[in-house]
């Protein structure tokens, strides 16, 4: 038998309402059976507490005298959108000091104003008649604002892909440090807890519908940016005041390598009306699969390692190709199972008042990669074409003679079969003369381990791999690892004043 | 115990560790180890109940010896649980309790310094450094 909304609402106004937490309700479930179960149980409370990049606030600063048009703004060094009217202001949580660099960001302008702390805001104009002020320096606190009202684009991710790396060298990524050779997994989300895990097609999150965000009631805007439910990765627009925010449920954090984020706390509760709201919040984390995605490969479509349940991943180990592999959650769920709690509360108290949607989240839609209509530059287009290569058992002196007459610094080695097996460059042949031992022919002083490139590779790409192994040329092979090129620091300055910048 | 020893490469390079475990029979672990052409630190792990033993014979081989406590601090105000340093410690000295609250056994760290560098929030740091 269906339950009405009005019906929860009566029962939370008398007491007798039953809340429980999304940790509780399997079994719950399992013991009363899915009719017991919509009998028993009114609301089902959610939480989750990690690293949602696309956060941040909106803040009106009141006019100043004379008045000024806020055109670019600084908060503790960090800029904030200043594109919208006079006296207002966007932070975004991943915007970077331009002094300190990772150390500090929006992120954290956001929590120090939620801590009480003191901000200096700073900001430029033009000047015009009727805002003839040019420029403003002051010290604000969070209750100096007339708002500041968090508006995140996408928050509560359904669930989120847990990554790896395959390569031999560590990465530093917005999800944490990943080991090489698979040394660690790293994931996100509460699993069990997570608010769209327990309503992933919808039914009773939607617009307007009450949260937690942290620390103060907020409620759903609608569907995030991103918004992806067809694959299970729906996302939520979400708002709430800043001013009655708190610090334990709101936290800047620094992903080394990557940058800032900031943690944030949300809990929705869900309305138990019928039967696929008792099965949609008996989840668990066995039934919640992500895939182990291998950041190794620096592209958009990475390639899965294997696909694993939260449960697996809460366990501490994975096992990845036979061999154990250490996991680390990037969120709490220590917090996450907190804010759960609270919300149970909220509800019980009448602070959250559960409602329906006032209007619906699409959940067939699927985000799409980004339609790009200029190609950025390939290897292609910049190498040289022109390769001056050597064989492995040439003497030294005749490589010495080859990178005098081809001005270049480096030798592609070539084997018998017309392979690539190594490189030679100025530096090698020069430390064979001064150290003269018995290193007499290229083999004996080549590196084998070449670090290449590939015709259809972006340059982008390529630098990383200059700058990541120190190095200032490479080789670019083709598929049967034949040298058709070289890529060198100096081709990089065909980018400049060429077609790439029109 | 771990023990900080220090040691001066000036006068000859003499195999101090080698030499106390020689000398005391008790086997050392060497767990990092900084060596260069004019001074060394390495970090050692020995048995307690050697190690006014080890100590003493160190000193009179000329190194400065530290005993290592408390390596890393956790900052429970920035501390979140969240677990980042969990997989990325060589040593396992990070895990969670039974209400997912993150301890850990400093016992076994090697102050590689990998979680300090890495926590998003800042919450460890080498004691001493705050």
């Amino acid at each position: 038998m269906d339950k009405t909304i009005s019906l929860i609402r009566e029962r939370i106004r008398d007491g007798n309402a039953r809340v429980v937490t999304a940790e509780e309700m399997p079994a719950i479930v399992s013991e009363l059976g899915e009719e017991g179960a919509l009998r028993e149980v009114d609301v089902v409370t959610t939480g989750t507490f990690g690293a949602m990049c696309s956060s941040g606030a909106f803040l009106n600063f009141g006019h100043a005298d004379p008045p000024i048009k806020m055109e670019r703004v600084w908060l503790n060094d960090v800029e904030a959108y200043g594109g919208i009217a006079a006296v207002d202001a966007y932070i975004g949580a991943t915007q970077k000091s331009a002094t300190r660099e990772e150390s500090y960001g929006g992120a954290h302008v956001i929590e120090d104003f939620v801590a009480g702390k003191t901000i200096e805001l700073r900001a430029l104009s033009t000047g015009t008649d009727c805002y003839p002020r040019r420029t403003i320096t002051t010290e604000l606190l969070l209750e100096n604002l007339n708002q500041a009202i968090m508006v995140n684009p996408r928050n509560g991710y359904q669930r989120y892909n847990a990554a790896s790396n395959s390569t031999d060298r560590s990465l530093y990524t917005y999800m944490g440090m990943l080991l090489p050779n698979c040394g660690n997994i790293t994931y996100s989300g509460a699993g069990v807890l997570n608010p769209l895990a327990n309503d992933p097609h919808f039914r009773m999150i939607g617009s307007g519908v009450p949260i937690f965000l942290g620390g103060a009631a907020g409620i759903v805007v609608g569907e995030g940016t991103q918004h992806s439910p067809a694959g299970g990765f729906g996302t939520l627009m979400v708002t709430a005041d800043m001013k009655s925010m708190s610090r334990d449920y709101l936290r800047a954090a620094t992903m080394t390598g990557y940058g800032v984020t900031l943690y944030m706390g949300l809990g929705i509760p869900i309305p138990i009306l019928d039967i696929e709201a008792v099965r949609s919040t008996a989840i668990r984390d066995e039934d919640i699969f992500v895939e182990v995605i291998d950041y190794g490969v620096p592209s958009r479509s990475r390639p899965a390692l294997r696909k694993v349940s939260y449960a697996e991943l809460k366990s501490g180990f994975v096992d990845l190709n036979g061999e154990e592999v250490r996991t680390s959650s990037l969120s709490s769920f220590r917090k996450a199972r907190e804010i759960a709690c609270i919300v149970k509360e909220w509800v019980e108290e009448g602070k959250l008042s559960p409602v329906l949607p006032t209007r619906a989240i699409d959940s067939s839609k699927s985000a799409m990669p980004l339609r790009e209509t200029v190609r950025g530059p390939r290897v292609l287009d910049i190498m040289d074409r022109k390769v001056i290569a050597i064989g492995q058992d040439e003497e030294i002196r005749t490589a010495a003679q080859k990178l005098l007459k081809g001005e270049t610094n480096h030798l592609p080695v070539i084997g018998v079969s017309g392979k690539l097996v190594g490189i030679v460059t100025t530096y090698d042949v020069s430390k064979a003369v001064v150290n003269p031992g018995k290193a007499s022919l290229v083999r004996d002083i080549m590196k084998k381990k070449v670090i290449t490139t590939k015709p259809d590779e972006a340059v982008d790409i390529a630098v990383r791999k200059l700058e990541q192994h120190n190095i200032s040329a490479l080789p670019v092979i083709d598929s049967e690892e034949r040298v058709i090129g070289m890529l060198t620091a100096m081709n990089l300055g065909k980018l400049f004043g060429g077609r790439w910048l029109k | 115990m771990k023990l900080v020893v220090t040691f001066s490469r000036k006068a000859g390079k003499k195999p101090i560790i080698a030499q106390v475990v020689r000398d005391t029979g008790v086997l050392i672990n060497v767990e990092r180890a900084l060596i260069d052409s004019s001074e060394g630190e390495a970090l050692i792990d020995i048995p307690d109940e050697s190690c006014t033993m080890v100590k003493e014979r160190l000193a009179d081989l000329g190194a400065a010896v530290r005993v290592l406590e408390d390596i890393i601090t956790l900052d429970e105000s920035r501390c979140v649980d969240c677990g980042a340093c969990i997989s990325i410690c060589p040593q396992d000295v990070f895990s969670f309790d039974d209400e997912w609250k993150l301890r850990m056994d400093e016992k076994k760290c090697v102050m590689c310094g990998r979680c300090i560098e890495i926590c998003p929030h800042r919450a460890l740091s080498h004691k001493g450094e705050g």
